[in-house]
């Protein structure tokens, strides 16, 4: 390392911006990957128990209709949809499209509008919550 | 890369991008738009078999196409994770051999999480 090192330029920190929708979104989406990464023990062990094991299978199962279990399925859902269509944002924001700040403010509202009806359509159809799993 | 527009005294100082940072924005877009329509897929099969028994779920795994475009999905979103998660360490974890170990650790888990998934997926196709 050169001996003349000088100060770099830092960018300011978070707390000097106003807290509004399109950051906020910007956090979830590393968050909700974060969760998505977490989750996908979930699914490999879900994939493992119904190949090799009944019982394995069985408690999964059971974990999965409990109230903690399905509010992780709940989360897991959320996160998965929500990942994905920001995501897909993010693809349309590469190709240079999207990027006034009006259009990020308008965009952010849809992807928040997508998010939860998808959320609760794949929700509904998987027959979550009321009941519990099988 | 390009030293051509580089200044050589920055060169010299050997600051600056001299690491993967384009590869791996375009893996992570190339990874992106082939889960779009996989993720599409993955959530419609879920709900399908959300609530079937242990029987129905092995005998829709037992079809190769399931079983082949399963893996693909599983393959490709542990390997989107594992960018992603390489990134988040290398902004959040100050620690050197914190960051190094965890990074590690991390591609470690993703290659045995999907050997262990497209194993297991593949038995149910091919024998099961």
């Amino acid at each position: 390392m050169p001996m003349t090192m000088r100060e770099r330029p830092l960018s300011p920190h978070l707390s000097i911006y106003k807290v509004e929708l399109p950051m906020l979104l910007s956090g979830l989406h590393r968050i909700t990957g974060i969760a998505l990464s977490v989750g996908s023990l979930l699914l490999v062990a879900w994939i493992e128990s119904a190949v090799y094991s009944a019982e394995a299978f069985a408690t999964l199962n059971r974990f999965l209709g409990s109230f903690i279990g399905q509010l992780m399925l709940f989360g897991w859902t959320f996160s998965l949809i929500y990942h994905s269509v920001s995501g897909v944002r993010h693809l349309l924001w590469d190709t240079g499209r999207l990027l006034e700040v009006k259009q990020i403010h308008s965009s952010s509202k849809i992807v928040v509008a997508i998010t939860i009806v998808l959320t609760l359509l794949a929700w509904i159809l998987g027959g979550g919550f009321p009941g519990g799993a099988s | 890369m390009n030293h051509r527009y580089r200044n050589p005294l920055s060169v010299a100082r050997g600051l600056g991008s001299s690491k993967d940072g384009l590869g791996h924005w375009w893996k992570q877009r190339l990874t992106s738009i082939a889960l779009v329509p996989l993720v599409v897929w993955f959530v419609v099969s879920m709900i399908a078999l959300a609530g079937q028994d242990r029987a129905h779920v092995l005998n829709w795994l037992h079809s190769p196409l399931h079983g082949l475009v399963f893996s693909l999905f599983l393959i490709i979103s542990l390997y989107h994770a594992n960018l992603g998660l390489q990134k988040i360490y290398e902004d959040y974890v100050q620690v050197r051999w914190l960051q190094l170990s965890s990074r590690i650790a991390t591609n470690f888990a993703a290659v045995l999480l999907a050997f262990a998934g497209v194993f297991a997926l593949l038995r149910q196709v091919f024998g099961g």
